[in-house]
């Protein structure tokens, strides 16, 4: 499949793979990572950032083009709707159908809670269904929750809220029993012991996997546990404007139809946002490895009732995005790849970092390679480095990559490259959101009242940077806590007048400001036709 | 000069560059997807495609967005294809043969055509499974539908009506839950941290200074 002018640096890394994979590259030390990650990591890259003109974040920077977003017009006009006459009524509304509402949706039902969940795409549409490597918990016998913290904490730069990660880490076992007792299929030895291995910046082997469709396998099983459960799910329709009561407390949403444009009133005593990430917004240029429907509208939707966001200014690239072929650019190749043998490997066949350096680090260490010490391979469609995939057979034996990484064998067969011989290209993909709505203990936002986040939507579980596996722990952990917290608020809650008052106060702040914009926001849906390539 | 090609969506032409997906060839012809796309990545089904290359019998099916266009394709989405998921309580389920009778009795009404597996856009052996479905045989069942992305083609194809991708996933849940083995290291750290095993542990450790848990970071061992 490589052409002619791949096969000079393919000549190179294939006579260097033997000695490559001996060898046994040193971590970088602390002061070595921080150096690296200020000088390429995109997070660094100033005039890349805006600093917020109006609302509770009112001089905190974020990306530019999440800023435009984030101050930008209501997409309706409290005139347009009539509260009165709420089309749907229910105790707890889940914004979004990836696993974080899924979840949620199950344990508030399982609660007695009256719920539904609305998404703009289908019940599963999600980064969840897309997430390939794993799932962390620590659940073997060398492990701790304990070990499990610290590589977290440092892996996140000493930032995440203490109370939140010590939730993820500590109900992470819990949260594999209670997948397994629905059903997912765990790679797991004849005797029942989980096979696990390690992620970028783990210090033990605690990734849970079902070969490299982790993801899949978890959402296809919610999925059909929340249809089995009868919760209402209304698809292809979108929470455009999150609706207050008189106090100031959540309760509801203004939804508009996918096709129809037509808008109708959700009713509900708790609001659970789980909406996902960001990928689709192409910060800085970036491709994404996320699912079309990642624009970012929790951020929205709470920002403009007065939720505070936490670390919105950090994203996550996964230092693994295809660079090659052109069709698959930026979708993303699991760091179990990484975990599995394969190591990184520039032009010249050097090793040039550690392959499970923590995902900032060696995206900024890729970075490095393609830019200023010219160690990169031109793709043809910008610049790219090897990842030895055929170290995996040699390491585990031959058909290890097809039992345990078949979703990327055949994604990059499909393209006629067949990994276990050959290696492949990758580059940096826009991936994760590592911040996000600021929530405490319970899934609750900290300044609204009755709106809980839960998933890649809230802020603070992962602090700057998010270790591998950390992800779809996150939204089983968080997803079921706001689920379980947001049904018991319900049962005490008695809804005042409903009221779209935020709009108008926000349209002010807009104009105050003197911010010059068209846009409206939530964004939906990305616009990749040609008129807008 | 990218090199161009013939497609037909929904019977319209168009000309893209050769070296498109069928999705990015649709929205350079000009269409705002809503229906028919979702993880681009080819893991959620959403986008799954029937085509016939002009003059050929066949018509193949795929998925849009891991397919590359091919000059005279004629192109229909298939975004939503009303497939039977019925209803269960999985703990209350009995993991036996009789369970798929019960719930899809139509997989016994196969005529082994093959239609299944030759539409199946992950390349499985669609038939294959199914007679597993059928003998009650659910691990096999669940490890030959593995990496079934559920979109549909395959009861698109069936002459009787049968919904593989749902009798799958009822294989897959009973195997996961009630036919791997159990695992005892879990069940013990469950209960573990339940007894407040570590609760002390990490609660001295959250509340240490920064510096301390910098330390303790950048010193601790690698399990090899």
């Amino acid at each position: 499949m490589y052409s002619e002018s791949f096969q000079k640096s393919l000549t190179v890394v294939e006579a260097a793979r033997e000695k490559n994979i001996a060898l046994e590259p040193e971590r970088m030390t602390e002061k070595q990572r921080k150096q690296l990650l200020a000088e390429y990591h995109p997070d660094y890259k100033k005039d890349e950032f805006a600093q917020l003109k109006i609302g509770v974040n009112k001089g905190d920077t974020v990306p530019l083009e999440l800023a435009q977003l984030l101050q930008a017009h209501s997409r309706i006009s409290p005139k347009e709707v009539d509260l009165s006459v709420p089309y749907y009524d229910t105790d707890v509304l889940v914004i979004g159908g990836g696993g974080a509402g899924a979840a949620a949706a199950i344990e508030a039902n399982r609660a007695g809670a009256k719920v539904m969940i609305v998404t703009k795409l289908r019940l599963g549409d999600s980064n969840t269904i897309m997430a390939e490597g794993g799932i962390q918990a620590a659940d073997k016998p060398k492990d701790s929750p304990v070990f499990h913290f610290l590589d977290a904490f440092g892996g996140g730069h000493f930032a995440a809220k203490r109370e939140l990660l010590s939730k993820l880490v500590c109900d992470g076992p819990e949260a594999i029993k209670w997948l397994s007792d629905l059903g997912v299929e765990f790679d797991k030895e004849s005797d029942g012991t989980m096979i696990t291995t390690h992620g970028g910046g783990t210090s033990r082997k605690r990734m849970h996997s079902a070969k490299d469709y982790t993801g899949a396998e978890i959402m296809r099983t919610l999925r059909d546990e929340v249809i089995n459960q009868s919760i209402p799910v209304v698809e292809f329709t979108s929470a455009i404007e999150l609706i207050l009561d008189h106090k100031g407390n959540a309760a509801g949403a203004v939804l508009m139809n996918m096709e129809t444009q037509k808008l109708t009133v959700a009713r509900a005593k708790t609001v659970i946002i789980a909406t996902g990430g960001a990928g689709r917004m192409h910060y800085q240029g970036f491709p994404t490895s996320n699912h079309y429907g990642a624009t970012a509208d929790g951020l929205v939707l709470g920002y403009r009732v007065g939720a505070r966001l936490l670390y919105a200014e950090n994203l996550q690239y996964h230092p693994t995005g295809a660079a090659f072929p052109e069709q698959i650019f930026g979708a993303l190749v699991t760091e179990k790849v990484r975990s599995l043998g394969a190591k990184l490997v520039n032009a010249k066949g050097e090793v040039f970092t550690h392959p499970l350096e923590t995902r900032d680090v060696a995206a900024a260490a890729i970075i490095r390679e393609c830019s200023t010490r010219k160690n990169g391979v031109n793709t043809g469609n910008g610049q790219g480095v090897w990842l030895d995939t055929p170290m995996i057979e040699i390491i585990g034996g031959e058909g290890t990559i097809e039992k345990r990484i078949p979703a990327t064998m055949r994604m990059f067969q499909k393209q006629g490259i067949d990994i276990r011989k050959e290696p492949i290209l990758v580059y940096p993909t826009l991936h994760y959101q590592n911040g996000g709505l600021d929530i405490d203990e319970n899934g609750m936002t900290t300044n609204v009242k009755n709106l809980f986040v839960a998933g890649e939507a809230a802020g603070g579980i992962h602090g700057k940077n998010r270790l591998m596996g950390n992800s779809l722990l996150d939204i089983i952990v968080f997803g079921r806590n706001a689920g379980i917290n947001a049904a018991a608020v319900a049962k005490e809650t008695s809804l005042g007048k409903l009221t779209l008052e935020h709009i108008e106060k926000f349209e002010n702040e807009i104009k105050s400001a003197k911010i010059e914009t068209k846009m409206v926001s939530p964004k939906l849906l990305p616009n990749y036709t040609k008129q807008n390539i | 000069m990218e090199k161009m090609v013939n497609v037909f969506l929904f019977g319209q032409e168009y000309q893209v560059p050769e070296n498109l997906t069928i999705m990015t060839a649709m929205e350079y012809a000009g269409y705002q997807l809503v229906r028919g796309c979702g993880c681009r990545n080819g893991f959620c089904g959403a986008c799954a495609t029937v085509y016939r290359i002009k003059g050929d019998s066949q018509l193949k099916t795929c998925l849009a967005c891991q397919t590359k266009v091919e000059d005279n394709m004629y192109i229909a989405a298939l975004p939503s294809f009303p497939i039977k998921k019925q209803v269960y309580d999985i703990e209350k389920i009995n993991p036996s043969q009789a369970v798929m009778r019960q719930l899809y009795p139509e997989i016994y009404s196969c005529i082994s055509c093959n239609a299944c597996t030759k539409a199946c856009t992950q390349g499985l052996d669609v038939r294959k499974y199914i007679e597993y479905a059928q003998k009650g045989n659910f691990e096999k069942c669940a490890e030959e539908s593995f990496s079934c992305v559920m979109c549909g083609a395959c009861s698109s194809r069936c002459p009787v009506g049968i919904s593989h991708p749902q009798v799958a996933m009822l294989a897959r849940r009973i195997n996961g839950k009630y036919l791997a083995p159990s695992c005892e290291h879990l069940e013990n750290r469950v209960k573990e941290i339940k007894d407040g095993a570590f609760t002390q542990l990490i609660e001295a450790l959250m509340q240490k200074p920064i510096e301390e848990i910098k330390e303790l970071y950048n010193t601790r061992e690698f399990e090899k």
